[in-house]
């Protein structure tokens, strides 16, 4: 298990500059997640670490060795660089079994074949993939190319394990046992993971780190999934990890209003107030839906029902605050015990468990974990 | 006078029943789902109704009128049937502008120019595709295709529309908006709703009333909130959201575990009408986790514990049996490998396959 | 810090790429230069007036026209005929469906000049068996039916055409969406209607596609016109250009204006395909059905038995007959006797084996077109990879090469190769198998180029990355992982070469000499001669070879997809 570094590194495809100045670094066997929406250069920092593409300017470092300068123009070519990539379409060679797609990495090596194909097995043991050995690609579903491609990938003991949106072509059910096989196979072979992804899910539940990139290739945040979700930098964070609320406020002689309605709103604390520097002007409170409170006669505030969907497990409102939507969800046990199930129309009182503050414009600091 | 009426309606592929003995009222203005999984008989049964086949045995009565019956040897071709149809696949013409597309079954119906382009401009408006009227649909988003299909079957003022599956190519975020937007429809044109869908947090959020199918048999009709409670049997229960299926063993009204048949039990309301053994059914949200040192609750352990933001997602083994079960984070957070101790709020009870 | 690695100054991607331009400029680029060049300048200056005046000419200027004539009637006779047929086929309740849509497709695998001969037999205005029968049945004292005529032409060449239509639109029709129709039907149009506002619309593209390409391989048709019409003095661009070099014995002054004839069928051809090309793009819409789900089928009651016999009437006149024919008349022993058993021999056959003008010309073109379709496939694979592949600046040079010789017709190639390889850049092979050989290159290098590129591009870059990822060098790659999964795309370019090379006649009729004759020019030569009952006996040994050779291939094919 290695440690990669960025130093710098900016890349561009013709006028589009995908990554500036980018530098980050992941420690020895850490589970570390990127993760963006789509085109946002997620991807091409899996690209540059493997060595399908060479940096404009800066350096990576993988372990020890300097695998690509950019400024000197050199880059290690993809085989001399201990890595295991798997890829979003598996790219699990059709012309080849799936021993066969396991031992490559180890023919390469030039691995004696008797120790090479008892490797291979216990890779294959590993992902659960044990009496397909002879089977051909076409015969697998998706879920089992992908298993290929994860002990394809790890059958060599690389040092780095890359893997780029590997669930994202599988059904949901699948996904999610996927995803824990990943977790566990990280962890009985301490491979250092960086994992890409556009699914804040997957990253929650896996990540020792998750660094959140935005559209221009720039990380905004990088934290513990608790830290991501619970504290984000600013409102790309916060939304990006899940569903949020924003409310548009502004502060002015101490108190704060809802902004269009001009109607009060709950105080900024102090707290917020003196550690954001913040006291008047305009602002965003933000929370989760399942951090509102409802309730018929009991709230600080004043809401009406403008949607209701009952999705089975939770329920879902859509409340008019004053003229700001705010979305709420709560369990359906929880609505049916609290005589929470309102009909649209229905007036309601608001609070909220928590609420996080931005200021209005600006995404906010970036903090590197 | 109901406005659809479905009577003993039966169809078969060579050997296969696809649909057996369907009988169903639909209400005017109601909207009404078929939830199943695919292969179950509900895109048959809309088809059916549309036209598109016709039925083996049985009857269809629309506003009381015979549109289609085995008895009567009698079958109304889907051209006169006068509903307004949406496909999944959008099937919306890319050889015609969107205006066209929307004029395209008034044009048939040979409606006076004055009234057509009142018609159409009125159907583009309630689908927010005014702007774009003189696009080809090739230019155009799959949402905005969807929205083409949309204004053609509103345009002609059915009072069924039918919609097959009409959400499932589009990506998720905008599938709830669409959602919204044809009850919207429904709500400004009054038409009666018959939807087909796989989806059941979709039929669940859409439906005022919804039929679950299965193997071409119906298994269950009602209101969305009443399946979700008062499931019929075991497939309705899993088929309707996550489930848990604990199997157990029933002496004297309490319901043990099976192999922890002398620890506390997990309920003292357990039927007997099922024998010894039967299945504890529940759902994730449905489930107390206290910490391991209470007295209350049956001794569990978390196997694996993911933390999903809002929610927290949690196996459990009690005894060589796996449950799930979901908490709001606000809850707390339970650790892997840590004992607790596990109470379940409301049971649903079903016998052993 | 590990410095392991310093960039090389070139690339081995870059010399592919230059060897793979040279190769293309080489084989496709000088010659079609050299044509323009011979067209436009005389005496080394710019003459324009000079080439306006060849074309006012009023030989060459019928010989355009005929062009024009033939092709435009050709594209409406085959465009009916296909749209009929494929219509039949896909949307109505026709019994034999499966039967009838290989046997609509056989003309594709019979050479058309071979059924031109049979046709000219029978219906030759004074020999033609079929006139004889008539006029004596009838009492005529004239032929009721000439073929040696401009109308026998658009007949005989639409029979081996249409089934570019009936491919494209019978594909068409089967795969569209259904839902699209019955989206149609549900807002109450009945089926007349859905036909004529939705389904035909909808493959127009694919009907006009079709049209184009007819009407591109009739203007390059050498065969059909030169037996049907050169003896009444009837010729189109590529039969007047063999006739003017022919009789002045390869003069300048010939080639000159065959140059001229060419540069107007390369501009029209090039037109057709861009034609095809915007076509494509904008008119083609996604009306392919994910899902596999049959489009309503309309029941013909009635009309079922009465149609089914004229698919069966027209597939007996136009496949079987002629091919019957040839077999008779190959096996009589003078022509012009009637069809006795008494008059028929096998002797005919026999000595196609035994002499050696024949025995030489099937051993031409067996080893021509293998040999031109080993080196076209691995020269093709090697270009396509590098087109598909590669990013280096400067294949877009490579992709126009690659396509320019879909354009061009068999006798503008014939004629772009003696120009460069007859002794202007001190090589000449002229009158030798080599220059055959390398026209079937330039010729047949697009369609390699296509399959090679379509087989490529099914190795996502992904599999290629994953092996370096494992490993491997970008050699390794290429060897363990690209070339596997390319094989079948090579293996079938190496097919669509070899079997077009063997039976054609357009472009070794222009370059063949006294010992490199083919079985296309043998034939045509034999026929030219007088000797119909020779030319017939060769014809079916050839079709014979054809037909093996296209079957046994076919499953080979189908054996080697079902192992994949």
């Amino acid at each position: 298990m290695s440690e990669i570094e960025f130093r710098s590194v900016s890349k561009s495809f013709g006028k589009k500059q995908v990554l500036e100045n980018l530098s980050f670094l992941i420690r020895p066997g850490e589970c570390f997640t990127i993760l963006g929406p789509s085109g946002c250069g997620k991807t091409i920092v899996v690209r540059l670490i493997a060595g399908f593409e060479t940096p404009d300017r800066g350096t990576i470092r993988i372990g020890t060795t300097t695998v690509a300068d950019g400024s000197k123009g050199y880059a290690l070519p993809p085989e001399n660089r201990n890595i295991g990539v798997v890829f979003q379409d598996y790219a699990v060679w059709p012309h080849m079994t799936v021993l066969e797609n396991v031992l490559y990495p180890l023919r390469m090596q030039k691995v004696p074949k008797e120790e090479a194909i008892q490797r291979a097995k216990m890779a294959i043991k590993q992902v659960n993939m044990e009496g397909l050995e002879d089977r051909l690609p076409y015969q697998l579903s998706g879920g089992q190319q992908q298993r290929v491609a994860l002990a394809r990938a790890l059958v060599s003991k690389p040092a780095i394990l890359l893997l780029d949106e590997p669930l994202s072509n599988l059904d949901a059910n699948l996904r999610e046992e996927m995803r824990f096989e990943i977790k566990e196979l990280q962890k009985s072979t301490n491979s250092t993971l960086l994992y890409v992804t556009h699914d804040q899910e997957v990253a929650l539940a896996i990540s020792d780190r998750i660094a959140v990139m935005n559209e221009k290739g720039e990380f905004q945040q990088i934290g513990t999934p608790e830290e991501v979700y619970d504290q984000p930098a600013n409102p790309f964070v916060f939304r990006f990890l899940g569903i949020a609320n924003f409310i548009p406020v502004h502060v002015r002689d101490g108190k704060t209003y809802l902004t269009p309605s001009a109607k009060e709103f709950l105080p900024m604390p102090e707290s917020v107030q003196k550690a954001k520097g913040m006291s008047s002007g305009n602002f965003l409170a933000a929370c989760r839906p399942m951090e509102v409170e409802l309730s018929r006669a009991n709230g600080p505030l004043e809401g009406k029902v403008v949607r209701k969907a009952l999705l089975g497990p939770i329920i879902d409102y859509r409340i008019d605050l004053g003229g700001t939507i705010v979305r709420a969800q709560l369990q359906t046990e929880e609505g049916s015990m609290k005589d929470l199930i309102f009909e649209e129309g229905d007036a309601c009182r608001v609070g909220f468990s928590r609420l996080l503050w931005f200021p209005k414009n600006g995404e906010g600091e970036v903090t590197h974990g | 006078m109901s406005e659809l009426k479905l009577i003993s309606v039966t169809k078969r592929f060579n050997q296969v029943v696809a649909v057996n003995k369907l009988n169903l009222e639909v209400q005017k203005g109601e909207c009404f789902s078929f939830l199943g999984p695919s292969g179950c008989g509900k895109t048959t049964t809309l088809r059916m109704i549309a036209g598109f086949e016709d039925l083996d045995e049985g009857e269809l009565l629309v506003d009381g009128e015979v549109y289609s019956s085995s008895y009567k040897k009698y079958y109304l071709p889907p051209e006169k049937r006068d509903f307004g149809m949406v496909f999944q696949a959008f099937a919306v013409w890319p050889h015609l502008t969107v205006w066209d597309n929307v004029a395209f079954p008034l044009q048939i119906r040979r409606i006076p120019k004055l009234e057509m382009e009142k018609r159409v401009k009125e159907a583009l408006q309630s689908t927010g595709l005014s702007a774009i009227k003189d696009l080809y649909p090739s230019k155009l988003s799959g949402g905005e295709q969807q929205r083409i299909a949309l204004a053609r079957a509103v345009a002609i003022n059915p009072k069924v529309m039918l919609l097959d599956e009409p959400l499932s190519n589009l990506d998720p975020k905008l599938r709830e908006e669409m959602r919204f937007e044809i009850k919207d429809l429904q709500r400004r044109f009054g038409f009666t709703i018959l939807y087909v869908t796989h989806d059941q947090a979709e039929a669940m959020a859409l439906s005022d009333r919804m039929l679950v199918m299965n193997l071409g048999v119906v298994q269950q009709v009602g209101k969305p909130l009443e399946i979700y409670n008062e499931p019929a049997n075991k497939f309705v229960f899993s088929f309707i959201g996550l489930s848990n299926f604990l199997k157990v063993r029933v002496r004297e009204g309490k319901a043990y575990p099976l192999g922890q048949e002398h620890g506390p039990p997990i309920s003292t309301e357990a039927p007997s009408k099922y024998g010894e053994s039967c299945y504890a059914a529940f759902r994730p949200g449905e489930v107390d986790l206290i910490s391991g040192s209470s007295e209350s609750g049956v001794p569990a352990i978390v196997t694996r514990s993911t933390f999903l933001g809002d929610l927290v997602d949690y196996r459990i083994s009690i005894g060589s049996q796996e449950i799930r079960v979901q908490k709001p984070k606000k809850n707390g957070l339970l650790r892997n490998g840590e004992a607790c101790r596990v109470r379940i709020n409301r049971i649903h009870w079903f016998p052993l396959d | 810090m590990v410095d392991i690695y310093t960039k090389p100054k070139i690339s081995a991607a870059q010399i592919v790429l230059v060897f793979s331009i040279l190769v293309l400029v080489v084989v496709v680029g000088i010659p079609v230069i050299l044509i323009f060049l011979t067209a436009f300048f005389e005496d080394g200056k710019l003459n324009i007036p000079g080439f306006v005046q060849i074309l006012k000419d009023p030989d060459t200027y019928q010989a355009l026209w005929n062009s024009l004539v033939i092709a435009f009637g050709t594209t409406l006779v085959s465009t009916t005929v296909g749209v009929f047929f494929a219509w039949l086929v896909a949307r109505t309740d026709l019994p034999f469906k499966k039967t009838m849509k290989a046997l609509f497709l056989v003309p594709f695998m019979l050479p058309s000049f071979i059924g031109a001969l049979a046709w000219k037999v029978l219906l030759s205005p004074r020999a033609g068996y079929i006139n004889k029968f008539l006029m004596a049945l009838l009492g005529l004292e004239r032929a009721p039916i000439d073929i040696m005529s401009m109308g026998g032409i658009i007949v005989i060449e639409s029979m081996y055409l249409f089934p570019f239509v009936f491919l494209q639109v019978e594909s068409a029709l089967e795969r569209m969406d259904p839902t699209l129709e019955e989206s149609a039907r549900i807002s109450g149009a009945g089926l007349l209607t859905i036909t004529r506002k939705i389904t035909l619309p909808l493959v127009l593209p694919s009907i006009l596609s079709g049209a184009l390409l007819v009407a591109l391989y009739s203007l390059a048709h050498f065969g059909v016109p030169a037996i049907l019409g050169t003896e009444k003095g009837i010729y189109n661009i590529p039969t007047k250009i063999y006739e003017r070099i022919y009789s002045s014995g390869g003069s300048f002054r010939a080639i000159r204006v065959g140059t001229i004839l060419s540069t107007i069928l390369v501009i029209s051809a090039a037109l057709i395909l861009k034609a095809q090309d915007l076509l494509l793009k904008k008119g083609k819409y996604q009306i392919i059905a994910g899902k596999s789900m049959r489009p309503m089928l309309l029941k013909l009651r009635a009309l079922r038995t009465p149609l089914l016999i004229v698919s069966i009437i027209y597939i007996g006149i136009t496949v079987i007959l002629p091919t019957v024919t040839i077999f008779l008349v190959g096996g009589l022993k003078t022509y012009g006797l009637s069809f006795e058993l008494k008059n028929l021999t096998w002797a005919n056959y026999l000595e196609i084996f035994r002499w050696k003008m024949t025995k030489d010309a099937i051993w031409n073109s067996v080893y021509l077109s293998l040999g031109a379709a080993l080196v076209t496939m691995l020269a093709g694979t090697m270009i396509s990879y590098v087109i598909v592949k590669s990013r280096p600046r400067g294949k877009f040079i490579l992709e126009l090469l690659g396509v320019l010789p879909f354009s061009l017709p068999g006798t503008v190639i014939a004629l772009g190769v003696i120009l460069t390889w007859s002794g202007r850049f001190g090589i000449n092979i002229y009158n030798t198998p080599w220059i055959i050989f390398v026209a079937y290159i330039a010729r047949y290098m697009a369609f390699s180029l296509k399959s090679n590129s379509a087989a490529l591009q099914q190795v996502s870059d992904s599999l290629e990355e994953a092996s370096r990822a494992c490993g491997a060098t970008h050699f390794q790659t290429l060897k363990n992982i690209v070339l596997p999964l390319i094989r079948p795309g090579m293996i079938s370019a190496f097919f669509l070469i070899f079997l077009p090379a063997l039976r054609e006649l357009t472009t070794s009729v222009l370059l063949y000499g006294p010992t490199t004759r083919t079985i296309g020019v043998a034939i045509y030569a034999l026929n030219e001669d007088g000797e119909t009952v020779r030319a017939a006996a060769l014809a079916s040994v050839a079709l014979i070879i054809i037909l093996v050779g296209e079957t046994s291939i076919r499953n080979f094919l189908a054996r080697l997809q079902k192992q994949e």
